[in-house]
């Protein structure tokens, strides 16, 4: 697999020095990029070429760069991880553009996402959902009861696994035109209230996170579908019809 | 200073439980008044921030990544091994320990190894309990599959995403007592430094990576449980964040480290494609299960297909040389990891890879794909199928099983592994070395402990697939909270640690000089260049095969590139803001001192174990030979006067359960 041409690109990058400050496009251009690169290593070699010439490489998160972590983040000519389907920007290879182009990389934007650095973002808004009840309340025990007694249907744990192989890396809230974090949240919900385990806390966890997900800031679903089409991980749009289920019911139950 | 291990005498089967019996327990009133400190959120560190929380320590948990969610636990694959006997297939406590022991080439203490194996099948029934979505049976109960180097079909798992199940498993337990204040989350902190009053481990320096603040954090016991070393060698599995930095600070302090030249070097990873390359990426073990691993028999075959004259597919059954099911008859495909690379590298080195850099195997599914399309056809009642519906049907098979894992070879290879095999070569993935600890998981310094792959304590020479989920959450869920309360009941009365000491000043400004340096050195060179030097010295010398010539001159390049890093080293931007390349300045340093000591052990190690092979110590047949008379124990180094002078000291390995044998997968 050695490189059989070299790309020539013309990246146009949002920079900004911190939260407070203004940020703006700037220009760089960058030669002989290999096809097989991921996107990722071609921000590498930029970063190599901005530091020999003394001036600050770009900031981004990034971290297993096999498209599980969930640390990156980018917004890759108007789409959250760029082009292809089915991958985080770390798993997105060059030879998926072409010679000449020019590729604008920014920040996923979402007032619940505030800018930390260039195209870092602040998404501890997640992490605070989950801490609203995004568990079961079970404490760590040698005499829990044997894992083989609570015998699952295959269906309800494969369509649990499917929700739960969300990797929080917030695409569905940048591809959001509301900046809505539905899908992440009723992953969630969805995965837990579809196994037995869940079931004790059921109403009180969905009341609980979709509470905390209106106080972090994240606008409302109107079912565009646009977080199912750029979501890494292929989470169905089904998710948020089952939390929104889940929700009247116990909206339902809990004015009773 | 003499090494205790503390492990409990007595019948093996009978020490855990004795030992939970006999330790100090600090009771819940007083838990209330201690605080701990754990660093890192993977398996270890995320299931024991939990596990502490829940019990009513005060629990600080420090991650460098935005979230705990992201450490890297999450990406390991294949699944979780445990005792459990559900395949009625001969499984047991003990099987499980000496699989374990011996996969391991006799490398590991037997005490610890025995308790991982007993607690291993509490973790399945607490992760069940918690709702990690393992991979489940038509009848509901949990399926299982085999790992290498075992008999038995022991892995529980949840498709290729094993890790990332059981690491959102536990970081949602975390969650639960940050939302509830039990323990106080600190992302985007990174641990510089450990700070010791009074021969105690007592806090840490940290920085905090958006503002680039440093930060004195006090505890009552500070926990370590931040990964293994194998960015070491530039080019691994690891994340790019991965780094030994809080070990060897702790090293560096006077925590012992064990056995550093113990790396795993995973025998099917995506092969390397070019110089830009970042990290390589690990197709998991458990494809092993139904992928045969083939080079072609002649050389004239591996130079038609390496020139594109030949596809792999057109080559006849004769004509492929299955080598680990030739030398390996009774284990096969599913020989140990060490076992499997080294036979792929054997074949390379031979000449017979088969991509252009000649570094490269096939894992070929197209025999289980005909085998499994075949038995659903027979179940679904199809008469005569045609061979593109037999394959059809096999290959949605194959995609239950391993669909995400075919999807990523394919996004970075840009092959379809359904319709060719795929290209592996062996790279570097997990080390077994470590912080050296005791039963009680405690460092060579008071009240500082090591888990999951910071320490040393459980595989020995070479892990067995499976093995690191089950003991990064045995030590973090079963054993580290009930060790830690034999220490911290001498704690009751201490009341809070102040950071107003000497110490803590002393420490922070000591870290405070390290990045000051960093940042004003003015170098021409960029960090990278640095990391990419070592790691090519590190993987040519003190790779796959080591000897005494070029683990000699891996310590002078080593050493070199460190005088080098130190006059030459070029940071761009300022201390105090968001700086990843201070980062990862910092972390390179301490690399570069690791992979000196590293070489230190593997050149003292004049024998062949697990992981670690020397060239001068083989059998007739290119097999790993031991020498149990003179290296039958753990090294564990102490840090000298310089990082080119440790000390060693030996921890004896005495084996009453299991009888030393030399290896054989045969």
């Amino acid at each position: 697999m050695a490189t059989t041409k070299g790309m020539n690109l013309t990246l146009k990058i949002w920079r900004q020095k911190d939260a407070n400050s203004k940020g703006k496009i700037e220009t760089y251009r960058i030669k002989d990029i290999s096809e097989h690169m991921s996107f990722l290593e071609m921000m590498d070699v930029l970063n190599e070429q901005l530091i020999s010439e003394n001036k600050e490489p770009v900031a981004f998160d990034h971290d297993c760069r096999e498209g599980i972590c969930g640390s990156c983040s980018l917004h890759i000519n108007g789409e959250p991880h760029g082009p292809d389907r089915g991958v985080t920007t770390c798993q997105l290879h060059m030879r998926k553009f072409n010679s000449g182009d020019t590729i604008y990389i920014e920040p996923f934007r979402a007032k619940a996402f505030p800018v930390i650095k260039d195209l870092v973002v602040d998404r501890s808004a997640f992490d605070r959902i989950i801490q609203s009840g995004g568990f079961v309340s079970v404490n760590t025990s040698g005499n829990t009861q044997d894992a083989n007694a609570l015998p699952i249907p295959k269906a309800d744990a494969d369509k649990a696994f499917d929700a739960a192989t969300c990797i929080g890396c917030g695409a569905c809230v940048a591809s959001c035109k509301n900046a809505s974090a539905m899908l992440f949240v009723s992953a969630k919900v969805s995965q837990l209230s579809l196994l037995p385990q869940g079931q004790v806390e059921r109403e009180e966890r969905v009341l609980n996170m979709v509470n905390q997900m209106d106080d972090e800031g994240f606008g409302n679903c109107t079912n565009t579908g646009a977080c199912e089409v750029e979501c890494p991980k292929g989470i169905s749009l089904e998710n948020i019809a089952r939390m929104n289920r889940e929700f009247l019911k116990a909206t339902i139950h809990s004015e009773e | 200073m003499a090494l205790d291990s503390k492990c409990p005498t007595g019948p093996i089967d009978e020490q855990w439980t004795n030992h939970k019996n006999n330790i100090n327990v600090v009771n819940p009133a007083n838990k209330r008044l201690i605080d701990v400190i754990v660093v890192g959120t993977g398996l270890a560190g995320g299931s024991a921030a939990a596990s502490l929380a829940e019990l009513g320590y005060k629990v600080k948990s420090f991650c460098f990544q935005d979230s705990p969610r992201r450490a890297h636990s999450i990406a390991a694959q294949g699944g979780i091994n445990a005792a459990k006997n559900y395949q009625n297939d001969g499984d047991s406590v003990y099987r499980l320990f000496y699989d374990t022991v011996k996969g391991g080439d006799y490398r590991a203490r037997e005490s610890n190894v025995y308790r991982l194996a007993e607690v291993s099948t509490n973790i399945i029934d607490q992760c069940v309990a918690q709702g990690v979505p393992f991979a489940r049976e038509y009848g509901g109960l949990l399926d299982n599959r085999s790992f290498g180097g075992v008999l038995v079909s022991r892995t529980f798992y949840a498709k290729g995403q094993t890790g990332q199940q059981l690491l959102l498993g536990a970081y949602s337990a975390m969650s639960r007592q940050i939302g509830k204040g039990k323990i106080e989350m600190f992302n985007r902190h990174e641990m510089l430094e450990l700070v010791i009053v009074e021969g105690k481990a007592r806090g840490i320096i940290a920085r905090n990576l958006v503002t680039g603040e440093i930060e004195r954090h006090s505890a009552h016991a500070v926990v370590l449980a931040t990964g293994g070393y194998g960015n070491v060698f530039y080019l691994s599995t690891n994340a790019m964040g991965s780094n030994a930095t809080a070990s060897w600070r702790a090293h560096r302090k006077g925590a012992f480290f064990a056995n550093p030249c113990y790396t795993q070097i995973h025998p099917t990873c995506i092969p390397r494609s070019g110089d830009y390359q970042s990290k390589l990426t690990l197709m998991s073990e458990s494809l092993r299960n139904d992928g045969r691993i083939w080079v072609p028999k002649s050389i004239e075959n591996v130079e038609a297909i390496r020139t594109g004259k030949k596809k792999p597919t057109e080559l006849t059954e004769e004509e492929r040389d299955y080598y680990l099911e030739r030398r390996y008859p009774s284990f096969g495909n599913l020989v140990p990891r060490d076992v499997a690379s080294r036979a792929a590298k054997e074949r390379c080195d031979a000449g017979f890879g088969v991509n252009e850099t000649g570094e490269a195997v096939y894992l070929d599914f197209s025999a289980a794909i005909l085998r499994y399309g075949k038995e659903v056809a027979t179940v679904e009642g199809i008469s005569n199928p045609s061979e593109n519906k037999i394959k059809a049907l096999g290959e949605k098979v194959i995609e239950n099983k391993y669909g995400n894992l075919f999807q990523m070879y394919e996004k970075i290879t840009d092959d379809n592994p359904y319709k060719t095999p795929m290209q592996i070569y062996p790279a570097v993935h997990y080390t077994m070395g470590g912080l050296w600890v005791d039963y009680n998981l405690m460092t060579s310094i008071a009240g500082c402990y090591a888990a999951g792959e910071a320490n040393f304590s459980d595989h020995g020479a070479n892990r067995l697939g499976a093995s690191a989920l089950m003991q990064g959450l045995a030590d973090g869920y079963f054993v580290l909270p009930y060790t830690i309360g034999d220490y911290l009941a001498n704690d009751i009365r201490t009341g809070a640690i102040s950071t107003d000491s000497v110490e803590f000043e002393e420490a922070e400004n000591a870290v405070q000089k390290r990045l000051e340096k960093l940042i004003n050195n003015n170098g021409s060179k960029s960090v990278d260049y640095f990391h990419k030097q070592l790691g090519k010295v590190m993987w040519e010398k003190c790779g796959m095969a080591r000897n005494e010539g070029d683990l000699k001159s891996a310590i002078a390049e080593i050493q070199q590139i460190r005088e080098d890093f130190e006059k030459n080293v070029k940071v761009p931007g300022g201390m105090f803001e968001f700086n990843p390349e201070l980062e990862k300045a910092a972390r390179v340093a301490d690399f570069i001192e690791l992979g000196e000591l590293f070489a230190h052990d593997a050149l003292h190690r004049e024998e062949s174990c697990g992981g670690h092979f020397r060239d001068e110590s083989q059998t007739e047949d290119g097999e790993a030979k031991r020498d149990d008379d003179n290296f039958a124990f753990v090294s564990a180094w102490e840090f000298g006067v310089s990082p080119s002078e440790p000390k060693l000291h030996k921890e004896e390995l005495k084996f009453s359960n299991i009888e030393l044998k030399q290896r054989s997968y045969k």
